[in-house]
């Protein structure tokens, strides 16, 4: 923001009010730019539908077993997404999701270990859950104090907590990983209910309460209005440092589910269980309509951008691509995303330039 | 200096012998100035001349070095912008303090927004009610738009202006302070905020509005109180002086 008035915004000047057709034809254009990830991922599924019955007269999608991997396949990722998506909506980024994840992951291990001859299994379990995601929320809350208090970037912020992270977490796991015995664990990890992977409902119900903090309470509400013009949020009243505390301890938190699944579902620990995750999760929430300048962006939006993404990396090695062109096709589809965001915003008119 | 004949005795907000300094600095001093209900005050002068000190101290940014602040003849003092702003002094801030992702009822309710109960027991926004407020509150500005659920960003800077002081006026506010309303407007858009201010002094608020615009200020005040170096350089009524008068007193000729 500058200080002089006269170069500070050119405000197209509408002489006659906008007429009432353009008005709906722009809404069509923002709502299909809106649903765009959808989109995508209807289109990723045809094409690999046709594929697959063109190249072996089987079926992608109508596949029981395919449709269970593709879901545990984006388990870790779309919780990654979840916390990573309110953390952009609120102008930020958290590049230490990935190993804080590992770091629940080695801790929930090690818990489960040590817990396992001393109680029931469910409740060996069950601690080293709840030991793991705390553990998650502590870098969480160092990276909501850098942003917060500190006024440092969270790109730098979270960038250097993803150094301590990872350094922990291979620390905590002596360089290796963390085998745990616990039968209960192992059920829970790769167990069903009516055909449904435990962890994949654990997800979706975890997802769908963070749709609801997102879209329906003052948090969210308040997340995007410090995204969208923080001091407008200063001058409302609204605690911008509280805020940007809870907000990273959620993002932490969100790593720290994500860990804990990973050890139920391999029986072990790894603290580079999330490493690769990180810039997945990305451009999951960026492909999910996400702009990263903040103040927008949804859940469900990153649910689709999530799926994208997983149905790529799956279909591909279902089609027998060369692992490689995930990559590719990941980058473009990340691409196109943002570039359809560029477009919409010209088009929505009457937006300033930041 | 003209006498107030028809004015009410207990003004709206008054302002006795006001200093701020800053360190060595004397931003502001013995500043007096008096606003009542329905009267548009015009502040004006050169860049550092006051004129934000002045409305910084009465919106409760600033602490005064010395002086009152009344509000309805009591003296008032003001620790935050927020606490003015529950006694109803609300300052529309030049670059717009609105969440532009936020629809029109958000930007109202931002910092205190409607709760309902869905299904009984799920506290959700209550964006109808948020919706509702937005238009009707629009609708006293004489203000229309066909999209309550659009962003904010989808409108012009003028509509925009309107959805700023529309909080304002749902909030209840009876002071509303303005620096610059119409400074990063087109032609188009200024003749709408003038006529916004019309509007609110027409329901009886007091509305001090600072700006470089001769043509606005003549265009919608009662009085324009001209400041230069902090102190007062004079006070006009608009009916009774001229744009050559004014510019002379700010430059101090």
């Amino acid at each position: 923001m500058t200080s002089d008035p006269s170069i500070q915004r050119t405000t197209p000047v509408h002489v006659a009010p906008p007429a009432d057709h353009a008005d709906v034809r722009l809404t069509l254009l923002q709502r299909i730019a809106n649903l765009r990830a959808w989109l995508f991922l209807a289109g990723l599924i045809l094409v690999f539908e046709a594929w697959a019955r063109m190249s072996y007269g089987g079926t992608f999608i109508i596949n029981a077993y395919n449709l269970q991997s593709i879901a545990v396949f984006a388990v870790a990722p779309l919780l990654l997404a979840t916390g990573q998506t309110f953390v952009i909506i609120s102008g930020g980024i958290d590049l230490s999701m990935g190993f804080i994840m590992g770091l629940a992951a080695v801790v929930c291990a090690h818990v489960v270990a040590w817990a396992t001859p001393l109680m029931p299994l469910p409740f060996a379990v069950l601690l080293g859950f709840l030991v793991g995601i705390l553990v998650a929320c502590v870098p969480g809350a160092v990276n909501g104090l850098l942003v917060s208090r500190l006024k440092v970037p969270p790109f730098i912020g979270t960038l250097g907590m993803f150094g301590v992270a990872r350094g922990v977490a291979f620390l905590l796991a002596g360089g290796t990983t963390v085998p745990v015995t616990n039968s209960f664990l192992t059920a829970l990890g790769n167990g069903r209910i009516a055909g449904v992977p435990w962890v994949v409902i654990v997800t979706a119900v975890f997802v769908m309460v963070m749709h609801y903090v997102l879209s329906q309470t003052r948090f969210g509400q308040h997340n995007y209005a410090v995204g969208s013009n923080p001091q407008a949020a200063r001058r409302a009243g609204i605690d911008i440092k509280g805020h940007l505390l809870r907000l990273y301890i959620l993002s932490g938190a969100c790593a720290g589910l994500a860990g804990v699944l990973y050890t139920a579902r391999f029986s072990a620990g790894a603290a580079q269980a999330g490493e690769p995750l990180l810039l997945d999760c990305v451009a999951a929430v960026v492909i999910g309509g996400a702009s990263l300048f903040g103040g927008s962006g949804t859940i469900l939006g990153t649910v689709a951008g999530s799926f994208v993404i997983a149905v790529i990396q799956y279909g591909l090695v279902f089609v027998n691509v060369k692992p490689f062109w995930q990559f590719i096709s990941v980058g473009v589809v990340i691409i196109i995303s943002v570039l359809i965001d560029q477009a919409q915003r010209s088009f929505a008119g009457g937006r300033q330039n930041e | 200096m003209n006498d107030m004949a028809q004015a009410p005795s207990v003004p709206l907000l008054e302002v006795r012998h006001l200093s701020k300094s800053f360190g060595p600095v004397q931003a502001l001093s013995d500043l007096s100035m008096a606003l009542h209900p329905g009267e548009v005050v015009a502040l004006a002068g050169d860049n550092g001349a006051g004129k934000t000190t002045l409305i910084k101290a009465i919106s409760g940014v600033y602490k005064p070095t010395s002086g009152d602040i009344l509000l309805d003849g009591q003296r008032v003092t003001f620790s935050s912008p927020q606490e003015a702003r529950e006694r109803g002094i609300e300052t529309i801030y030049q670059d717009l303090a609105l969440a532009d992702n936020l629809s029109i009822g958000a930007n109202i309710f931002l910092g205190r927004e409607p709760m309902r109960k869905a299904m009984g027991f799920l506290p959700v926004l209550d964006r109808r009610r948020m919706a509702e407020a937005a238009r009707e509150t629009m609708a006293l500005l004489d203000f229309h738009v066909k999209r309550m659920d659009a962003p904010v960003s989808n409108f012009s800077g003028g509509q925009r202006q309107a959805v700023a002081i529309g909080r304002a006026v749902y909030w209840n506010a009876r002071v509303l302070i303005m620096d610059e309303p119409t400074a990063a407007l087109g032609v188009p858009e200024q003749r709408k905020v003038i006529s916004l201010i019309h509007q609110l002094k027409a329901q009886g608020r007091g509305v001090v509005f600072i700006s470089h615009n001769l043509q606005d200020i003549f265009a919608v005040s009662d009085r324009i109180i001209v400041l230069r170096r902090g102190v007062r350089a004079g006070e006009r009524r608009i009916s009774e002086t001229t744009h050559e008068e004014v510019v002379r007193l700010m430059v101090g000729g």
